[in-house]
Order: structure tokens, then sequence, then C-alpha cells
């Protein structure tokens, strides 16, 4: 193997990783403040294709990138409405804006498949996931909103004691999820493979939602997950054209396998789970229960 | 109680936005008189997909052009191939559909086994090989496409590698890869080719990453037999050069795609409606190339290839048209080195048909 060669692997596994961190970092903050967002793939579907109609319509990055970005506000918006105005259950709820997603991307973006769009250049998005998780693991390990957001996670009835408003801040957190989510699709409809097709995003949501939780929850980890997952799946590529022979079925499975292993290997261990799980995910926040 | 009702409000108009969009993907359109004959179709991706779906689509709106009120046609899209696949097919043929094409491989099981409980409604299942009385089988010789694509790709190939992105191990495929390989290495001995399997027919960055891969270890040829033009797209990034798949894809990459191959559905389509609207309709293995018109070349980019090579391309496809041509001449050995195919024969199409070997020269195993 020569230098040329695998810089030029690096490469592809960069271009190919980035989504994966957009979803994962932002499903990351949601899950810390106690809330599970299904949607992740729905929501990357409708910023793909936000995005895509609109530098169709007007030749704009800036443009395209704001739209899809409101197009993430907007959802996942509706979905913090839901889980915690309504109370929904955030598994039917999330499941629901995924299905709604795939619809709605589908139904929007018909009359533009098949659209010829110049691509922007992948590196930005590159640079700007790497500083994302930085100031995302700097945000929730050393600052004091980082730490009242775990709070808010970790017990919300003592966070709400301490004077926290628990609503405002999931809300936040739950919208700064959607909008990496709708970043991640943005990403994936111009810069990845700059197209629109329906059902492009092909599962990358509930990779990245399996990822969040191989992390156990850290953002360094959720980058390295994200690159260890992206990485043996180039690698397997690059080995298949060199002539090894390898089970490829195998390696598609194999996110979700090394999840259940991590799933497993916490929730063996008391201690380690209570370090790392959100206490609070997934429980409907009452207030004055 | 108030807040509780406000929720419930809001999930059922949840549960029906969702359902609503969940039926308008589908595009089940039902609204026919009674004297006009029903067809289904199956899709496996979306119509949008300018490739393997778009072509079928086309297809169905041949049929409805010709056929005009005497049929109503209606598509199910994104229809995975697994046991969804009956609930799809069956209701089709339980909302009267009188003939349902199921356009993709792995329908095969998931076709008879619906076949079986509507023995009135006729079925064609296309590229698989099981038939019942109801049951017609139908498919494209692609590989003829392959042969010529072969040929050009080996004379174009100036490092000679040319990368090949497949989706799964079947015959069809391992078919294309065979002609293919066949036809390059005929023009041009020194040529290896690096196959990539990646498990779907449609996953546009994965069809990319695959591209990339190939083009990094030094492939300046991108063959692809998936139905996205991500490949193309990315040929035409890295500056090398592609063929399209099933569809004319020049649009997206004008400077790469050299030619394509392209499925044309629509005679077949008509005719088997027309023979269930006479009731003349009977169960058959179709299979047809070239001469037919089933399969047909995109036009040849003339900025990419000299106009010598354009001309070997047509007169190969002519060759195949009058049959003096066959992709799989004699002699063609296995990569074990055993004779398949003996020198002056020609592949025969029960051997064709059950392809899963690799012929010599091309490296790696086929994938179990």
């Amino acid at each position: 193997m020569n230098i040329e060669l695998i810089i030029g692997i690096l490469n592809i596994v960069l271009i190919s990783t980035t989504p994966l961190v957009f979803a994962g970092i932002g499903e990351l903050v949601t899950e810390k403040s106690g809330v599970l967002n299904l949607g992740l793939e729905g929501l990357m579907l409708v910023g793909a294709v936000t995005g895509f109609i609109t530098l169709v319509l007007t030749g704009n990055y800036f443009y395209s990138l704001f739209f899809s970005i409101i197009s993430g506000v907007i959802l996942s918006g509706i979905f913090a409405f839901l889980v915690l105005n309504l109370m929904t259950n955030q598994i039917a709820t999330g499941l629901a804006l995924t299905i709604f997603g795939i619809g709605l991307s589908a139904m929007l973006g018909k009359k533009f498949a098949g659209t010829p769009i110049d691509g922007l250049n992948p590196y930005y998005f590159i640079v700007i996931s790497f500083l994302l998780v930085f100031l995302v693991g700097y945000f929730l390990s050393k600052t004091k909103s980082g730490l009242i957001v775990r709070a808010v996670g970790e017990n919300h009835n003592s966070a709400y004691a301490l004077g926290y408003n628990v609503i405002k801040i999931r809300y936040l957190t739950i919208i700064f999820g959607g909008v990496m989510s709708s970043l991640a699709g943005y990403y994936i409809s111009i810069c990845y493979a700059p197209m629109w097709q329906e059902g492009m995003t092909a599962g990358r949501g509930w990779i990245a939602l399996a990822l969040v939780v191989f992390a156990t929850w850290k953002p360094w980890r959720l980058l390295v997950g994200a690159y260890i997952f992206g990485g043996v799946a180039i690698m397997q590529m690059n080995l298949q054209a060199i002539g090894v022979k390898l089970p490829g079925q195998f390696f598609n499975m194999m996110p979700y396998i090394a999840t259940l292993i991590v799933l497993v290997f916490i929730s063996s261990n008391k201690v380690r789970l209570k370090l790392s799980a959100p206490s609070c995910l997934n429980i409907p926040y009452e207030k004055n229960s | 109680m108030k807040k509780q009702s406000l929720v419930l409000v809001v999930i059922a108009a949840i549960v029906v936005i969702a359902g609503i969009f969940f039926i308008t993907n589908q595009n089940i359109q039902k609204d026919v008189s009674d004297d006009q004959k029903k067809i289904g179709f199956i899709y496996i991706g979306p119509p949008g997909d300018h490739g393997w779906t778009y072509m079928h689509d086309v297809g169905r709106q041949y049929l409805e052009k010709e056929l005009g009120d005497s049929v109503s046609t209606t598509y199910i899209e994104n229809v995975p191939e697994n046991a969804d696949a009956v609930r799809s097919i069956r209701k089709l043929a339980e909302s009267g559909h009188d003939l349902i094409f199921t356009t993709s491989f792995n329908y095969m099981d998931q076709t008879l086994e619906v076949a079986s409980e509507f023995p009135d409604v006729k079925f064609e299942h296309a590229t698989g090989f099981k038939r019942a009385d109801n049951v017609s089988t139908y498919s494209a010789r692609f590989y003829e496409g392959r042969t010529v694509i072969g040929h050009i790709a080996g004379k174009m190939t100036e490092t000679n590698t040319i990368g090949y992105i497949v989706s799964f191990p079947i015959p069809e495929v391992i078919r294309g890869i065979n002609a293919f390989y066949l036809a390059a290495s005929k023009v041009n001995p020194d040529v290896k080719i690096k196959i990539i399997w990646v498990y779907s027919w449609y996953d546009p960055g994965k069809e990319a990453d695959a591209a990339n891969t190939l083009i990094n270890q030094g492939a300046d040829i991108i063959v692809q037999h998936t139905d996205s033009y991500a490949p193309c797209q990315a040929a035409e990034k890295a500056g090398v050069l592609a063929f399209g798949q099933a569809s004319n894809q020049e649009a997206f990459c004008p400077n790469a795609h050299m030619t394509a191959i392209e499925d044309i559905w629509g005679p077949y389509y008509a005719a088997k409606a027309q023979a269930v609207v006479d009731g003349t309709w009977s169960s058959e293995d179709t299979w047809q190339g070239f001469k037919d018109g089933m399969v047909e070349m995109s036009p040849y980019n003339e900025k990419l290839l000299s106009s010598d090579l354009i001309a070997e391309a047509k007169a190969i496809e002519e060759g195949i048209e009058n049959g003096t041509i066959h992709s799989f001449e004699g002699p063609i050995y296995n990569q074990a080195g055993e004779l398949v195919v003996k020198e002056g024969e020609v592949a025969d199409d029960g051997m064709l048909a059950s392809m899963m070997f690799y012929v010599q020269g091309i490296d790696g195993e086929v994938p179990q």
C-alpha cells in the first residue's frame, strides 16, 4: 500500500462518516437532557429535500442551508411540543416523526428528483463536524449550562426544584438535535451524493441512534465510534476491490451488532450505566408532580 | 380532562396526517369502471430513481398510452423484497387487479404465494425463473448491452483497471459481470476488473463510496449494477469514465457518461395487457434483447468516444441482433479452468439463467 492509496481511503472515510457525526452529536445532546428522539431518519430526509429544493430554485447555497435548518427547527419543534407539552410517548412520537418525514420528503421532492445540481465541497462540513464534537464535549462537561442540561436529564424533578425550567431546556436540546439531523441530511443531498432521490439517507438515521448508545453518551466516543463504523465499511470495500472474500452482509449489520454488545455490556454493570445513561431518558416530565 | 382530550385530538391528527402521507406515498389510485382491466405494478424503488424503477414506470406509462381507456394502472413503490411484498401484492390482487407485474427478482416466491391464492389473477414476475399457470416470467437480455460496454471499456481504459459496483450475487448480476469481462478481455487481454458488492440496489451514499474506493484503487472506468446515478456522478467528479445504468443518465454526468444500457419495457407491458383484455393471456417465459427492442443503448457520447469506436459498438449491437455475435461464445472456462462452453458453441439459456460462477480471468469469488 502506498501513501496515496491510504490518503484516498482516509478521504473517503471522512466524507462518508460525517453525516453520522452530525446526526449522532445532535441526538446525544437531546438524550442527555432526557428525551429520546427516534425521528432522526425523518428529520434527515426532510432536511435533505428542503436544502435540495431551495438550491434548485434559488441556486444559493446559503439559502438552501438556511431553509434546511429551518425545516429541522419546525419538525423538531413539533416533536418537542408533542412530547413535552402534551406528554405523548416519546418512542411512538419519534417513530411517527420518521414515518412522517419519509412521506413528506418524498412528496415535496417528487418534482425535483433527478434534477442535476452542483455539489458543495464536503470539507467545510467535515471540519465543522469535528469542531462541533469538541464544542459539545466542552459544553456538556465544562460549562454551567451544560451541567444544567445533564441535571435535567438525570433528574428532572430535582432540576425543577433547583429552579431550572425543564421544559424550556428540553425544547432547546430537541431543536438542537433536530437542526443537527437536518444538517446531516443537507450534507447527504448537497455534498455527499449531490442529488435528491426518495429515501436516500438509506437508514443512516438509525445507525446514528445506535451510535449514541454505542458511545455511551460521550461526545468523544461518539466521534471515535462513528469513524469505526464508517472506517470498517470503507475498509471492507477496499478489501473487496483487492479481491479478498468477505461476508458483506455481515459488515452491513456490524453497527447494530456492536451496539447490542455495548447495550449488554452497560446493562450488566449498573454502576457503568448510572455513570453514562441519562436516568430520565424517555421519562415524561410532568410539572408539579 | 381538557388536556387529555387535546392529547387525543393531536394524536388522532398525527395518525391521520401520517396515514394520508403514507397512502399518497404508495400512490394507490382506485376509480375505474367495471369493463376496464386493472393492471398493477410492484416497484422496488421510487419511480424517481432514474434507473431500474424509473424505466418500469416509463413502461407503465407507455402501456396506459397505448391501451387508453381499456385499462387503468396502479403502482405501489418502495416495496421491500421480504414478507412485506406479499402484503402489497395481495393488496393489488384483492382490489380487483387483473394483471400484476412484480418488477424485482426477489419478489419471486412472494409472487407465487399470492398467485396460488388468486388463480383468476394473472401475474408477471420480472427476472425470475419460477412460473405457474397464472404466473409468467419476463426479463431483458441486459447482458447483451454489457457485451457492448465491455468492448468500449476494454478499448478506453488506460490503467487497465475497471471498477464494477454490484448489488446482490444473483444470476442476472453475475451474468452481466461475465459478459462484460469476456468482451473487455477480448479486446484488451490485460484488463482487470475490481468488484465491490454493496448489498443494496439503492443507496446513493454507499454507491458513491464504492465508486470512490475503486477510483482510488486505480480504476479509470466505473461500471455499475445498482440503481442510482451516484457512481456516475462520482466518476464525473473524479474525472474518470462511466456507464449509466438502466436509463440514460447523461444529464447527471455529461463528461463521464459514455453510454448506458436502457431497459425498454413498454411494448412488452402493452402486449401482455392487451392479451389480458383480449382474454388470450397465457403463462410463458419471455427473454428478449436487442433484437426485440427490450434492450437499447443510449446515444454514444461523441465527446468521449471516437467515431471508430462508436461504429464498432454499433456493429456489435447489430451482430447480436442478427445472431452473428453472441455474448457467451466458446471457448469459455470457469475460474477453476474447466471448459464450460465448447469452442464453436454458445452458452444456452439454461446455463445463462442459473449462472453463478465467474469466468476465467476474474479475480475473487462469487459471494455465497
